[in-house]
């Protein structure tokens, strides 16, 4: 096994505080909804709007990050070895065949997390935000004289978050499960705690090992 | 030592006192005098011995010369009231699911009319004299109109009901006259803290403890604190009372009130003070004010103030005697009548959540004059206009009263009956239906067929006075969940609200998620096993 250094400090910093972030806004989004009792629904809309706030804060840093660092490539869609990625999950895996992907510091995520990855910035974080934030702001939609908005209705923003929330969940839960599927079970884990890698060493990946 | 202490200590209280009490004297007379620029004890206009009401009214009249004619322009002394929508509503036509109507019954219910003597039809609405001045401006307490008499004080012992041996005491109207000033809490409360027969029987959010509140009670009228008259709301001009329930603000969009601008729009609203935005500490609140009127959130509950108020009165059950073979009463543990032979069952309520609804100021009644529909009952005495659409509603608490009372079925009308007299047609002194409807009804001049029934009615009442201070107003959960106060509120988006949910989003979301769990749980079974059996 060799190391190799993928997850660079900002990058670990976001992913977790993202990762806190979107646990504890599904916890209180439910209760929000009324799926559950939990805090209290008066300080569960004061924590969930806090931490939507910080998680768009939060945001605002990681773009900046993935386009000054070129990191955002990492999210450019493949359609190379996809077949073969589905076919280590669906049957490789639990024949104990090797991941057909290597993870190199210009390539951290095989095809179909890339495409997991880029629906969930492309598709659910902007439809969360979006009709969050018109959530948060509907008075002053209603109140808008912007005649395509302001006939917006609550239920409607309403309805288009709680969807995009249950698409969330779902990602979550997948990704959760999938962070198990290393070589070990906490070995993805700890590489997005400590950022480094264990890769096999028989291939040739030593010119990227730091 | 001690004692040296003691001994100038003594001395000093000595020295001190009366400069103290000398300085407590000028405190009270420069307070009095503050108030007001006229001491009444002084008008030689009040130097008399007045023997009744009109003889007050018109040495009032002799300063305050178009003070009458000011009143005859109101609703206190009309009771009548025209709707922009054309209905003629006021006290004088009304019928109600509680006593019922004034009509035929003046002597006795009319002793709530701003005036002396409205005893029939035959009544002087241009009479100046009949103008009772001290019912609105007493400040002594002891200003009396006993049921009856329609109107009238007392002003020597007299003998009421004629051979019944109970004697009215009377009153000193010059005492009284001296001592008018502005109207108060009690001068308003003494007819419309009783409305509907007793004290608190009406309205639910307007009884006897509003005379001197605690904070929790009123924010407002707080005796100890902000203490409120019900003027420093229903700001009068030329004693036009504003704020009446016959003409409602449904949704005020004003600024709050700047004095020295000439408003248009109703004074007695919250937003004519506090504006469309008064939450400072939680601005979230604010975003409500389009949608929720004030009262909803700031008056949890109504009849807080320990006085019971009436939630239904079934007229039908009425007539019952005792064992005694006297009209029956049965009281409630805390005294309160729950049933009356003259009146019926009675359901009464403490501390009442109300009931929500959208609300825009229209109210359209049923009259003594309409056709009621006895195969769809309960029949809505009056019916508020308001929904989440028109951009003039909010969401207001609102008292149902339930009743049950007497119509012809025949006709298809309410009738009025003659309840209150000492004559043979009074129901409550013959427990005659018969002839009391027979009289009440020749009496307004509607027809009756002779035939009557019971009729289930309801009633709406706005509920707007017994404002709590912002710490115990409702919290987001109060309508924010399943079941919550707005529970049956249409048209509107409340989040938390389950019966807002799209039933087959929250079924598929959860539905997927589950099989995505469970799918990722078999998987790493699989993972498991197929691992053991290599090893």
């Amino acid at each position: 096994m060799a190391r190799i250094y993928i997850f660079k400090r900002f990058e670990r910093f976001w992913h977790w505080a993202q990762a806190a972030l979107i646990i504890f806004m599904l916890l209180t989004g439910f209760e929000i909804h009324g799926s559950y009792r939990l805090l209290g629904w008066e300080k569960a809309v004061n924590l969930h709007t806090t931490a939507a706030w910080t998680l768009i804060g939060l945001w605002l840093f990681a773009i900046f990050w993935h386009f000054t660092t070129g990191e955002w490539r990492q999210y450019i869609p493949t359609s190379k070895n996809i077949i073969a990625v589905l076919n280590y999950y669906s049957v490789g895996i639990f024949a104990g065949t090797p991941h057909p992907f290597r993870v190199t510091q210009l390539s951290k995520h095989n095809p179909l997390q890339r495409l997991a990855y880029l629906l969930v910035k492309l598709l659910i974080n902007p439809l969360i935000w979006v009709s969050g934030l018109a959530y948060l702001y509907y008075n002053e939609i209603a109140a808008s004289k912007i005649a395509i908005i302001a006939g917006l209705q609550l239920g409607t923003i309403a309805l288009v978050h709680t969807a995009a929330a249950f698409m969330m969940l779902i990602f979550l839960i997948g990704h959760l499960y999938l962070s198990t599927t290393g070589h070990t079970p906490l070995a993805h884990i700890k590489a997005m705690i400590t950022g480094w890698e264990d890769v096999e060493a028989d291939k040739p990946v030593a010119a990227l090992v730091k | 030592m001690r004692t040296g202490i003691f001994m100038v200590a003594l001395l000093a209280s000595m020295l001190l006192t009366p400069a103290a009490l000398a300085a407590a004297d000028t405190d009270s007379d420069s307070a009095k005098l503050l108030k007001s620029t006229s001491d009444h004890t002084k008008f030689k206009a009040l130097q008399q011995e007045f023997n009744s009401g009109p003889e007050v009214t018109k040495a009032c009249l002799s300063c305050h010369t178009e003070a009458a004619k000011q009143l005859h322009r109101t609703e206190h002394w009309k009771w009548e009231y025209k709707t922009p929508q054309g209905q003629l509503l006021g006290k004088k036509t009304l019928i109600n699911n509680f006593c019922i109507s004034p009509s035929s019954n003046e002597a006795a219910c009319n002793i709530c009319h701003i005036g002396y003597g409205w005893k029939d039809d035959t009544f002087d609405f241009k009479s100046e004299v009949n103008v009772d001045c001290l019912v609105c401006h007493d400040t002594s307490g002891n200003y009396r109109k006993p049921a009856g008499l329609a109107g009238n004080v007392v002003t020597k012992a007299m003998e009421f009901p004629p051979g019944s041996g109970n004697i009215i005491k009377p009153i000193n109207l010059t005492k009284i006259a001296q001592a008018v000033g502005k109207t108060s809490r009690d001068t308003c409360g003494a007819c419309h803290f009783y409305g509907g027969g007793g004290d608190g029987v009406k309205h639910g959010d307007m009884d006897s403890s509003l005379a001197a509140p605690d904070k929790a009670l009123d924010v407002h009228m707080d005796a100890l604190g902000l203490n409120f008259a019900c003027a420093t709301c229903h700001m009068t001009q030329g004693h036009q009372v504003p704020g009446s329930r016959y003409a409602p603000t449904g949704r005020d969009k004003g600024e709050a009130h700047l004095r020295g601008k000439d408003y248009k729009t109703n004074p007695t609203t919250c937003q004519a003070c506090h504006g469309q935005a008064p939450h400072k500490t939680n601005a979230k609140l604010n975003d409500h004010t389009d949608k929720v009127a004030c009262q909803t959130c700031h008056i949890p509950k109504f009849a807080r103030g320990g006085v019971p108020t009436k939630m239904s009165w079934d007229w039908s059950t009425a007539g019952k005697m005792g064992p005694d073979g006297k009209p029956l009463t049965i009281k409630d543990a805390k005294g309160h009548p729950t049933y009356m032979a003259i009146k019926g069952d009675f359901v009464l309520g403490d501390d009442v959540i109300p009931e929500y609804r959208w609300f825009n100021g229209t109210v359209t009644y049923t009259l003594r004059s309409d056709k009621v529909d006895d195969s769809h009952q309960p029949v809505q005495m009056n019916r508020y206009a308001g929904s989440a659409s028109d951009g003039k509603s909010l969401i207001w608490p609102v008292k149902i009263m339930h009743g049950k009372q007497p119509y012809d079925p025949v006709n298809k009308t309410l009738v009025v009956p003659h309840t209150a007299g000492i004559d043979d047609t009074a129901y409550w002194t013959n427990f005659n239906w018969e002839k009391a409807i027979a009289k009440g009804m020749a009496t307004i001049g509607e027809p009756y067929s002779g035939k009557f029934d019971f009729i289930a009615t309801e009633s709406t009442w706005p509920i707007t006075h017994m404002v709590a201070p912002a710490k115990d107003a409702l919290g987001c959960h109060a309508c924010h969940a399943a079941g919550g106060r707005l529970e049956k509120v249409p048209g509107i988006y409340i989040p938390g609200r389950a019966s807002d949910h799209a039933r087959w989003l929250d079924t598929a979301g959860w539905a997927l998620a589950a099989l995505s769990l469970l799918g990722m749980l078999i998987h790493g079974l699989g993972r498991v096993l197929l691992s053991r059996r290599k090893n």
